[in-house]
């Protein structure tokens, strides 16, 4: 077999961390290459020094037997080098055609294209209309169209960053399906994702990352998901504790709730009762109304009197801060720029939520010394890694500032939290520990629910799951017995789209 | 080739140097410019900065300083809580005029009564209308979704309308032979608003500018709101979850702006200025803006800035008169600090790297 790409002894140092160090691995052709590993361990800046964002310090780089060495990622895209990244690049407004050509360095005129995309798009069972605007497309005919933009460029190397976070699992079947098909035709794939069962199904060989150096390159199908989590992490992976849970009295009552749509998803009508130390999971893929159920739930929309009640306590029409006084606090998804501001510290970062139940604002004023002491609190007991309180928000990874922001709320002793997607970009150790935070929480006595979509993790942790779908909620179902493919068709199934044609 | 890499944070010695920076660039293309139009660069330079606290008239200039940055602190002050909010009131200037014609009006129908209450309730009046003015563009954008930017700035234009109208109908002097202009409050003690201490400039505009100073850092960096106005601008979706009602903040920052300017132009039309005239706008609202953005939108800044711009008023009109500078040369200034500090702002938020 002959490598499309290698790499090296490739090195790469930030002030104050070592990226990269030594790292060697082939990608040869046909085959769908997994790059595993947690968040931090080196994956991103490895991907970026093959793109051209980022230049390595040692170690040279190979493609198709020649030296490579981009300083850019157009100079990469020239040498045959694509990627589709985890966050769309697109433009709502836009159609499908003039999103993929303001991508191109010489669009060709728009029919022209138009009949190139269609033609490309038939070719690899990825039916897409080019007429349509981006705002009307689901999450996976959304990263369709990124894919296609790559595919125009006839890439030798497709690198698919975490390409199925944001699809059901139908969808990431057909994904899987048109891969398989790109490297039947001799592209090589590199797929960079931290889920195990889907690696294990669908890649033919993995190379693993840990905390920057080479851990090596395995068949992922002779191992075990433990086995390759136990090299991604390093160590045996801890098991979340479930036991201890009694759910009790209903603590939350949701009835009949809508919302208008406007730009996001409208809720039609939706209805649950949360019982104490119960956890209720909601899958559902992005973009069915997870943050507007959130929205609704803390506050920041209200809805119709009668629709949220807080054991027995109406609460439709009270904002954020009476909900919160009241004991139904929430943690959305986007930690930047929703649930903490990310030029904020995090000393001041306790006062958007904490304000009240901790007594760090009190007649309006704010005690920072206090403040500064519950953010060293959070930072303790959920094993935040950062210099101090006075760190910024947005100085923190990914991990560190969701099990702040989750911290920030669990040790708020709430009688109902809402989280959504809490583990979302996390890496596996941090991830463990929140889901234990939260099955802790419940345990206690509190009510949670869990909007995710990650279906593993709402598995592991509800009791009852409810699926998202067009802003309706399915009636709940225990989780015990449910399998993935019922799952899959609670949360829509494939959401109509296509299953790639893939020839014989 | 360079190009522009972003920082994780804004280093605060970038955040001080950058306003500094653009002084230093306004006095250098500025020189240039008086060099291009055939003037001795380093004398305008001396003139416009030096001269008015240090240079042969300075006995007269020098009390001019306060009397010119008192409003523009006053104003600015308010401002900045909006600007850090993300809310634009760019149209102070009309809350100025419009509190300015508040309180003359207070004054001129208490005329000639002698009461103790006169000023005091001419200080209301001043904020009332400020205020007023203020809530046109808050009430337009919370209602109709329409820009606080254009509203308030095109409301200038309606307040410089009624201040002419106020000459030269409603206002006019009964005693003042026809020609347009109220009756000098100057002169009509119970309304007056006086130099505090002689030949210093402080008058009652200059101490309701540290008070607003002082009640703004207090707020701004101790109290709820700050925090709530600050979330807000930094993190609009942040501060929804954090329970602030956007529609209150937008009416909250533009009345107190607006109150704040209108009084600014209570202390003017009672003070320095007394009469309310045609031409009674002269620019201090616009300026403030500048005020604020110079001082880094921080009560400590603005008062510097404050000072600094008042100087460049004072400077120019001296240029004027000694060195025959034409009349546009404070603004052409004024702009180009603006359009510096804009500029240099890039390096608090970016480093300069060399493109490999």
């Amino acid at each position: 077999m002959t490598n499309v790409f290698r790499a090296e002894g490739l090195g790469k140092t930030y002030p104050g961390v070592r990226a990269n160090d030594d790292i060697s691995f082939g990608v040869e052709a046909g085959e769908i290459h997994a790059l595993l590993g947690e968040n931090g361990a080196g994956k991103s800046t490895l991907v970026k020094m093959i793109y051209g964002l980022v230049r390595p310090d040692e170690g040279h780089m190979a493609l198709l037997g020649a030296p490579y060495a981009p300083h850019d990622p157009r100079a990469a895209r020239a040498a045959g080098v694509a990627m589709v990244f985890q966050h769309f690049s697109l433009f709502d407004a836009m159609t499908v055609a003039e999103n993929i050509a303001l991508g191109m360095e010489n669009p060709p005129p728009r029919p022209e294209l138009a009949r190139r995309i269609a033609e490309l798009s038939q070719g690899y069972g990825l039916p897409l209309n080019p007429a349509r605007r981006i705002a009307s497309l689901s999450a996976g005919e959304r990263q369709r169209v990124e894919i296609l933009r790559c595919l125009l460029q006839h890439p030798r190397l497709l690198i698919m960053d975490e390409p199925t976070s944001v699809l059901t699992p139908q969808e990431a079947e057909i994904l899987f399906a048109t891969l398989r098909q790109l490297a039947g035709a001799g592209t090589a794939i590199l797929y960079i994702s931290h889920k195990l069962e889907e690696i294990r199904s669908h890649c033919d060989r993995a190379t693993i990352l840990r905390q920057g150096k080479l851990v090596g390159t395995v068949d992922p199908r002779a191992h075990s998901a433990r086995e390759l989590a136990a090299m991604m992490v390093g160590a045996e992976m801890r098991l979340v504790d479930r036991s201890g849970r009694k759910p009790a009295a209903p603590v939350l009552e949701v009835r009949a709730l809508s919302t208008p749509g406007g730009e996001g998803m409208a809720l039609k009508q939706i209805g649950l009762t949360l019982r104490s130390g119960e956890i209720l999971g909601i899958g559902g893929v992005a973009g069915n109304g997870q943050e507007e159920l959130l929205s609704a739930l803390s506050g920041e929309t209200l809805t119709a009197p009668g629709t949220v009640a807080l054991e027995g306590r109406d609460l439709s029409r009270a904002g954020p801060e009476a909900r919160r006084r009241a004991g139904l606090l929430a943690a959305p998804e986007d930690r930047l720029g929703h649930a903490a501001v990310p030029e904020f510290s995090l000393a001041e970062n306790t006062l958007l939520t904490a304000g009240a139940r901790q007594g760090l604002i009190r007649r309006g004023l704010i005690d920072r010394k206090a403040a500064t002491g519950f953010a060293q609190e959070v930072i303790r007991a959920f094993d935040v890694r950062t210099p101090g309180p006075d760190t910024a928000a947005g100085a923190l990874s990914g991990g560190n500032l969701q099990k702040f922001v989750i911290g920030r709320e669990v040790l708020g002793r709430p009688r109902v939290l809402v989280v959504n997607q809490p583990t979302w970009g996390v890496d596996a150790g941090a991830a463990a520990a929140i889901r234990q935070a939260l099955l802790d929480l419940a345990a206690q006595g509190a009510g949670l629910i869990v909007i995710s979509q990650d279906l593993d993790e709402l598995l592991e942790l509800s009791d009852r799951f409810c699926a998202l779908n067009q802003g309706r909620l399915s009636a709940p179902r225990p989780t015990e017995g449910l399998t993935v493919e019922e799952i899959g068709l609670m949360l829509g199934g494939a959401h109509g789209m296509e299953v790639a044609h893939v020839p014989a | 080739m360079f190009r522009l890499e972003p920082r994780a944070s804004a280093p605060l010695l970038w955040q001080v140097a950058t306003p500094i920076l653009a002084v230093l660039a306004t006095m250098i293309v500025g020189g240039g410019l008086f060099a291009a139009m055939g003037f001795d660069p380093l004398a305008a330079i001396r003139t416009i900065f030096w001269d008015p606290l240090f240079g042969p008239a300075a006995g007269y200039s020098r009390p001019q300083l306060l009397v010119k940055a008192g409003p523009l602190i006053l104003i600015a002050s308010g401002l900045a809580l909006g600007f850090r909010a993300g809310i634009w009131n760019i149209g102070a200037e009309g809350q100025y005029i419009i509190g300015a014609i508040c309180g003359a009006a207070v004054a001129l129908a208490a005329y000639p009564l002698d009461a103790f209450w006169i000023f005091p309730a001419m200080i209301l009046a001043g904020a009332a209308g400020g205020w007023a003015w203020g809530m046109v563009p808050a009430m337009l954008r919370n209602w109709f979704g329409a820009s606080e930017i254009l509203v308030s700035l095109m409301l200038v234009y309606v307040a410089q309308r009624i201040a002419a109208w106020m000459a030269f109908g409603p206002m006019k002097n009964p005693e003042g032979f026809n020609f347009p202009g109220s009756r000098n409050l100057q002169q009509y003690e119970p309304a007056s608003n006086p130099e505090l201490i002689a030949n210093s400039g402080l008058h009652w505009g200059g101490v309701a500018a540290i008070l607003a100073l002082a009640a703004t850092w207090f707020v701004m960096s101790r109290h709820v709101l700050g925090f709530h106005i600050r979330t807000a601008g930094a993190a609009p979706r942040a501060a929804r979850f954090a329970g602030v009602r956007p529609e209150r903040l937008v009416a909250l920052c533009l009345g107190v702006s607006g109150a704040l300017a209108g009084l600014a132009g209570l202390f003017e039309v009672a003070g320095p200025a007394g009469q309310i005239t045609e031409s009674f706008g002269s620019g201090y609202g616009f300026t403030a803006i500048i005020v604020a953005f110079l001082g880094r939108l921080h009560p400590l800044g603005i008062l510097l800035a404050g000072l600094l711009m008042a100087l460049t008023y004072i400077g120019g009109e001296l240029a004027q008169m000694m060195l025959n500078l034409p009349a546009a040369t404070v603004q052409v200034f004024q702009g180009m600090l603006l359009f510096f500090l804009l500029g240099f702002d890039l390096l608090t938020r970016y480093r300069i790297r060399r493109r490999a």
